[in-house]
């Protein structure tokens, strides 16, 4: 296996010093470059989508609707979460860490498609401007869903700009879901067989799957709704001769299937982060490497549980239901076994580490709460209330944003070659997980007694508990901001991390941090199962180091 | 600031049966939360780094552990399934036979209600403790959706498409009533107020045509759109004759249309074969798309009235044909 180290005090080449023009930058073909074009550009539309946020709970406070209009408070709903899902949660985790990790596991070069990966790069910031732009022009107020005739017929807002700039996303999406799966299938290293991919890979090619598969249906559905509103064809509007359950259909056919695009990565990071912090092998590692799988055959059979209110049929509610129960199996298995790999493990409580407890915590209430909604009897009391509205940010807070920060840490050395500071990374984790909870439970109890969701007014008596999710969402903003400094900050003055500071396991500790170009110098051969703890030395023997400080402290 | 609440009213038999299952699945939630969450510090603390707890025996993977984490989720599951499906089924199947049946128009951004005698209210909704009320609904623009959180129940309310739920109010009381479904700048506002009379209170409330008031109204939360002098059927009459749909459907099968005598409920023969049974929503589809379904034996030559007729005329239409039995004597009916 071929190791490359660097000898104290040689500046080496790498991927970031390759070239320090704009140019080199916007012409990178490089997965890690454009890793990080990706990397600045998410975060700003999560800035964006957070600021969005921060209105939604500042009106929130007061029952009345008194900080802004309804034209106003609901084009601001619909922005946060068409900004936070199509422009943040679903390409955070596999356009950031995924394009900078998947090469670098498999022991290949670069991607498959390095020039379409720089074009997804490209139609994700066309489409950002694009609903960017509708935003600045006026906003739209469809809520996320765009649910038609709304949207089609009466909305009187930004809704095509916005439509078409999700459309050209997807398309960024897609290309990025080719570029996975045809690299874990063509570039593997001699010897990587697939059950000795790390379930990262795992993860993100049954991801892969069902962007491929579902983004093109979203699209052509979102496509129907402009032509309704602008050429008026009869698709969706009963008054034009259309169907709106059939929109639903579709879109839900997408965007339940979207939820596990969400999720399944940040999976995937948590099974390499607690390996690693546990010195131990994924407990049943062929189990949660098929229930990735399973998730994804699953998820795109349930997409009726959103509309049992609808006057579905009672029949096709039951199957949906039974569907829906059956898709939250593998997601349990997969904690049951996380939660085995601590078992007798040699445990290092580091940042990624208690993000990842964070993780298993959250979305454990996530995934529960989840139950609630699929039973046909409690759902039809709680679909779309709060109860939802918490319900979900629990799974794309809780378990994606987690599982990104835990990710974003865990490779954080990898990808810049310093180290963060350890101990305000470990503060900053119970900062957002305590903002967390005191955000989002209270919407628990909302929902439960009936709050509706994209309510600009509510009834007094529920204020107490919309003040302390307000208390809590400006904890979870102060949780977000904090990593901005400190880890821009240890760019210049974070300790040098060296190929592998964690001791980790895996191809991408076996280069330079950062990485060279091409990554490796010779194509590395593989000879043995992933996650070999017992094979591997303590991080500090392990080090050849670079010269610079180590990262015990 | 009014006190914090924390239980939502039951008000309905559903109420109480949905809660049961509620809290179920909040005792599973908090039991595996705990578990789950107590697990992962005790391992993380016990077998920290530099803790001489014995490591000896840990395994890879643990066959009989993943069938049992398997199989006990499911369990659960499919308990919860049945459980919640049975629920489901006996509350959204067909109404019992004695309910109440009140139409509710939803449109944005208010809800209109119309009572059989004739009575209409807007954002209001008063009905009796006790017996069973069926609600006919449909929207005259955007998605709506009928939500009593009291009663733990919630109905989508379609534009183009009558949707029915129905319920038993067990309390009187006065209870929230929300549009669930995002309808647009004023969706918050499309709130109102259910008020569930004792049977006695109701028959006041009947008979002084939606005038007596058993409680306050909230300040500026609904008005009463008032009495109209005719019934709905009667009103309805008077339409049927307006636009002489008589002179086509007769008292009994004609040459160019079918009776509407003895018509609802009853299976109807499509020409394409298929068999419909003559509902809310078969009538109505009839009076708006006639040529959709068009009855075997005869020729598709009826009008359409699409945009001719708003929803609560296409309601009182319905209401009269469906008061058309078929013992109605024929010299009854005025040509």
């Amino acid at each position: 296996m071929s190791v490359t180290v660097a000898k104290p005090g040689e500046v080496r080449h790498n991927y970031l010093n390759a070239g320090d023009t704009v140019l080199s930058w916007l012409l990178t073909t490089d997965h890690k470059r454009i890793a990080i074009l990706y990397l600045v550009s998410v975060s700003f539309f999560f800035l964006v989508g957070g600021l969005l946020a921060g209105l939604i709970r500042l009106e929130l406070l007061t029952p009345q609707g008194d900080l802004m209009t309804s034209e106003n408070y609901n084009r601001v709903f619909t922005m946060h979460g068409v900004v936070m899902i199509f422009l943040f949660l679903i390409p955070v985790i596999p356009a950031v860490l995924g394009n900078f990790l998947v090469p670098l596991m498999v022991g290949a070069r670069d991607l498959a498609f390095p020039r379409l990966n720089l074009a997804s790069w490209y139609l994700y910031m066309a489409g950002g401007l694009i609903a960017t732009w509708a935003m600045v022009t006026g906003g739209v107020d469809t809520g996320w869903t765009f649910y038609p005739p709304y949207s089609s017929s009466y909305s009187t807002s930004q809704v095509t700009l916005t439509i078409i700039g999700a459309f050209i996303i997807g398309f960024s999406s897609i290309a990025t879901g080719i570029n996975f799966i045809v690299t874990i299938h063509k570039m593997r290293a001699p010897g990587l067989t697939w059950f000795r991919l790390p379930l990262f890979i795992w993860a993100h090619y049954a991801t892969s799957v069902i962007i491929v598969l579902g983004t093109p249906v979203v699209a052509i559905t979102l496509l129907l709704v402009v032509a309704e509103r602008v050429f008026r064809l009869g698709i969706f509007d009963p008054a034009l001769g259309g169907d709106p359950i059939l929109f639903q259909h579709l879109f839900w056919f997408y965007s339940h299937p979207a939820v596990y695009i969400m999720v399944l990565p940040a999976m995937g990071v948590i099974s390499e982060v607690v390996s690693c912090f546990s010195r131990k092998r994924v407990f049943g590692y062929h189990f949660v490497a098929f229930s990735s799988v399973a998730i994804a055959v699953i998820g795109f059979l349930v997409w009726g549980h959103h509309m049992f209110t609808t006057g579905q049929s009672v029949y096709a509610g039951m199957v949906f239901s039974l569907l829906s129960f059956l898709v939250a199996v593998p997601s349990a298995v997969k904690v049951f076994n996380w939660t085995a790999t601590m078992y007798k493990g040699t445990i290092d409580l580091r940042a990624p580490l208690l993000y990842v407890m964070g993780f298993i915590g959250l979305f454990v209430i996530g995934g529960l709460t989840g139950l609630f909604l699929a039973a046909l009897a409690t759902d039809v009391h709680l679909q779309d209330t709060y109860f939802v509205v918490a319900h979900f940010h629990y799974i794309m807070v809780g378990g994606t944003i987690l599982g990104y920060m835990a990710g974003l840490h865990f490779w954080w050395p990898k990808i810049t070659g310093r180290m963060y500071p350890e101990g305000i990374a470990k503060l900053t984790a119970l900062v957002i997980f305590a903002g967390f909870n005191l955000t989002f439970l209270p919407q628990f109890v909302l929902g439960f007694l009936g709050m509706p969701r994209r309510y600009h007014w509510y009834p007094e008596e529920w204020q107490m508990l919309h003040v302390m999710s307000t208390a809590g969402a400006f904890l979870l903003g102060i949780g977000f901001i904090l990593p901005v400094f400190y880890l821009l900050w240890s760019l210049r003055t974070g300790a040098l991390a060296g190929p592998n500071p964690w001791g980790a396991t895996g191809l991408e500790w076996k280069v330079d941090s950062p990485p060279i170009t091409h990554n490796f110098e010779q194509t590395p051969i593989v000879t043995e199962e992933p996650y070999a703890y017992d094979n591997h030395h303590e991080p500090e023997e392990v080090f050849s180091g670079t010269g610079a400080s180590t990262t015990k402290r | 600031m009014k006190g914090v609440q924390l239980l939502p009213e039951q008000a309905s038999t559903f109420a109480s049966q949905v809660d049961l299952l509620f809290w179920f699945l909040v005792a599973v939630t908090v039991f595996f939360t705990v578990l789950i969450g107590a697990l992962v510090v005790y391992f993380a603390l016990r077998y920290r780094r530099g803790s001489t707890a014995s490591r000896a025996g840990a395994k890879e993977t643990d066959l009989r552990l993943e069938i049992s984490w398997s199989l006990i989720p499911l369990t659960i599951g499919l308990i919860v399934f049945v459980w919640a499906a049975k629920l489901y089924a006996s509350a959204y199947g067909p109404p019992p036979e004695n309910a109440l049946e009140i139409f509710v128009i939803g449109k944005q951004w208010m809800w209109h209600v119309q009572h059989p005698n004739g009575i209409r209210e807007n954002n209001e909704l008063h009905i009796p403790a006790g017996r069973p009320v069926k609600l006919t609904m449909i929207s005259q623009d955007v998605i709506h959706s009928f939500f009593v959180p009291a009663f733990r129940i919630k109905r989508d309310v379609l534009p183009g498409k009558y949707n029915v739920v129905w319920f038993t109010a067990t309390k009187p009381g006065k209870y929230h009533l929300f549009c669930a479904e995002y309808c647009g700048t004023q969706h918050s506002r499309m709130i109102g107020w259910v008020y569930v009379l004792e049977p006695a209170d109701y028959e006041k409330w009947l008979a002084s045509g939606g005038e007596a008031r058993p409680y306050a109204t909230a300040s500026g939360a609904g008005t009463m759109a008032g009495v109209s002098t005719a019934s709905l059927k009667e009103a309805g009459e008077k339409l049927y004759t307006q636009l002489r749909c008589n002179a086509c459907h007769g008292a009994t099968d004609g040459q160019r249309g079918p009776t509407h005598y003895g018509l609802f409920g009853k299976k109807v023969k499509m020409r394409d074969g298929t068999v419909v049974t003559a509902d809310e929503e078969y009538i109505r589809e009839s009076i708006l798309r006639p040529l959709a379904k068009v009855v075997d034996g005869y020729e598709p030559i009826m009008p359409s009235y699409e945009g001719l007729l708003n929803e609560e005329r296409v309601l009182q239409l319905v209401a009269y044909i469906k008061s058309l039995e078929s013992s109605t004597k024929v010299a009854e009916v005025k040509p």
